[in-house]
């Protein structure tokens, strides 16, 4: 079986597998789509070999329903699909590489056990280019910066010249190091001989135009250090795709109550004093979720976002915003036009008094009854109808009274 | 500059979107134009028509209504609850005379500070163009014009 998730496409599974190495829990998990006994009918071998009668071809997907009090989202992000760009040949070229494949072709548990090679297995590129900001900054496709490509990119490249001793050609937009100990990295790959031009490619193609490019890729690209055009035939291509939401964000969004930008990252309660929270109460946002991010910017979040979560279990009590309605009692004529309105049943109706009340743990604050009671009964805590009018009158300059200067 | 006549606009926005949306235009820098005065609501559902023709008649020239986007709601389905009630205040408007121009209703969600700086600014040149609404000094100042008296009462 070909690994299209795990091993980008560059590797193969069995179809009784482990998703992945460090998969939690550890075990291994059955491909039904492919196993002989599911398409077939028959062979059950693996049910035979195993010693602890662990296989069991019963097993059916279940749906488990949890009651649980706060939730942390942290469903990550999508590949940019390098494909869209058609002029940089993904998918047609055969030695153009995103970064998740070269991710894996260089991993010592990967594939080819760590040796940086063509698409055929075996050649060893003797130059190679790595294209930055692929589908990021540039309108046509994410405005944003992905945040991990630059050092991403520079892995890349320390890794192919160690391994092969290939020139390295590194084309950027910026290089952007901007975290403890990264520029220093980029230094680092500034003296190991590696070619940086800032510069935006603008084809990469095997039609060899001059001498010397026959069997080559060749990328076109503006240096404007120099201000000129560049050819650079090389065997290799990675191109340092972006990070994107996943391709469901905005049902998640819905789901949980939330909103996203308009690039699709979930947006956090305050940007700077709140990166973890969230607009809805108990929920918790941490990782790429929220927007691009490196590792241990991850860890960070996902660690303050459990933190926050347990503190709520900890304090065995959940302060809520004191905005409430309250109905009040002696002028509610139970009219009934407020009970339908809440969409959380918030307001129940006493039958016996034929009055209105809001449950103050169910209400959410949000006003709808207050402006709709046509007796003036529901009023809002902080948001009250005189309130609202006397900052009206406040923003209009009417029924202010100027204060008199006290005279000494 | 001091020709021009400066409408006077008072914008309703919702704590979660809206609100939000201005505090972002606010923290992106974008300049729009200083004639709205926001009033933070908790939903635009809270928007009690009564507010609308309390601001016309104490002298703004527009008003500006905001919410979040149709099933963006933090409050689920509050904001189609708001605009059920804005378009009978329209046709109420009509029928007191007021051009239904001088309110606006405008989508804005908590990322979309440029679209909402951008649609205050078109609203202003519109009631700019519209010219003052001089409803609450036809009255001669008069505070007991259009507002109902039992919605508003203060409770003992």
């Amino acid at each position: 079986m070909i690994d299209d998730v795990f091993e980008a496409g560059l590797g193969y599974r069995k179809v009784i597998y482990t998703p992945f190495p460090q998969a939690v829990p550890k075990y291994p998990v059955l491909d039904r789509e492919n196993c002989t006994y599911f398409q077939k009918g028959t062979c059950k071998a693996c049910e035979k070999f195993c010693p602890t009668n662990a296989i069991d071809f019963t097993q059916e997907e279940e749906i488990l329903n949890f009651d649980v009090g706060q939730i942390i989202l942290a469903t990550g992000w999508e590949l940019f699909d390098a494909r869209r760009i058609s002029q940089y040949g993904y998918g047609r070229l055969a030695n153009v590489f995103t970064s998740l494949e070269f991710e894996r072709l260089s991993n010592a548990a990967g594939p080819t056990g760590g040796k940086v090679t063509l698409r055929d297995g075996v050649t060893v590129p003797k130059s190679v280019a790595i294209i930055h900001c692929v589908g990021s900054r540039d309108k046509n496709y994410n405005n944003y910066c992905s945040a991990i490509c630059c050092m991403q990119s520079l892995k890349f490249a320390h890794l192919v010249h160690e391994r092969t001793g290939a020139e390295v050609y590194n084309c950027y937009i910026d290089i952007r190091t901007a975290a403890k100990s990264y520029d220093e990295f980029y230094q680092r790959l500034l003296e190991e001989g590696t070619h940086f031009i800032r510069g935006k490619v603008a084809e990469i193609t095997d039609a060899a135009r001059y001498p010397g490019e026959e069997g080559k890729i060749i990328v076109q690209v503006e240096d404007t250090l120099i201000g000129k055009q560049r050819r650079l035939p090389v065997d290799m291509v990675i191109l340092s795709a972006g990070l994107e939401p996943r391709h469901d964000h905005k049902e998640v969004a819905r789901l949980f109550g939330l909103s996203c930008s308009s690039d699709g990252w979930l947006i956090e309660r305050h940007p700077k004093l709140d990166p973890v929270a969230t607009m809805t109460e108990g929920i918790y946002i941490a990782g790429c979720v929220q927007g691009p991010k490196d590792i241990p910017a991850s860890v960070a979040q996902g660690a303050a976002a459990a933190a926050r979560a347990l503190g709520k279990i900890q304090q065995k009590e959940v302060s809520m915003e004191p905005i409430r309605a309250t109905v009040d009692q002696d002028k509610c004529s139970g009219c009934r036009i407020c009970n339908n309105l809440c969409p959380f049943n918030a307001i129940l109706f006493h039958e016996d008094r034929m009055v209105s009340e809001v449950n103050p743990a169910l209400c959410q604050g949000c006003g709808t009854c207050v402006a709709a009671c046509p007796a003036g009964a529901i009023s809002g805590t902080g948001f009250s109808n005189e309130q609202i009018l006397a900052q009206i009158d406040g923003l209009l300059l009417k029924n202010i009274k100027t204060l008199e200067v006290l005279q000494s | 500059m001091s020709d021009k006549f400066e409408p006077v606009i008072i914008g309703f926005t919702c704590n979660w979107c809206s609100y939000r949306a201005a505090d972002m235009a606010g923290t992106a820098r974008m300049k729009y134009a200083p004639n709205v005065r926001l009033i933070r609501l908790m939903c635009s559902g809270r928007l009690d028509p009564t507010f609308v023709l309390k601001a016309f008649a104490d002298g703004a020239d527009g008003v500006l209504v905001s919410g979040c986007h149709p099933g963006d709601c933090h409050y689920v389905e509050q904001n189609y609850k708001m605009l059920r009630r804005f378009h009978l205040l329209i046709r109420l408007l009509k029928q007191m005379g007021i051009e239904p121009e001088r309110i606006k209703l405008v989508w804005a969600s908590a990322a979309e500070g440029a679209i909402f700086a951008d649609e205050i600014n078109k609203f202003v040149e519109q009631v700019r163009a519209l010219g003052p609404l001089n409803w609450g000094a036809s009255k001669n100042g008069s505070e007991k014009v259009m507002v109902q008296e039992t919605a508003t009462e203060v409770p003992a």
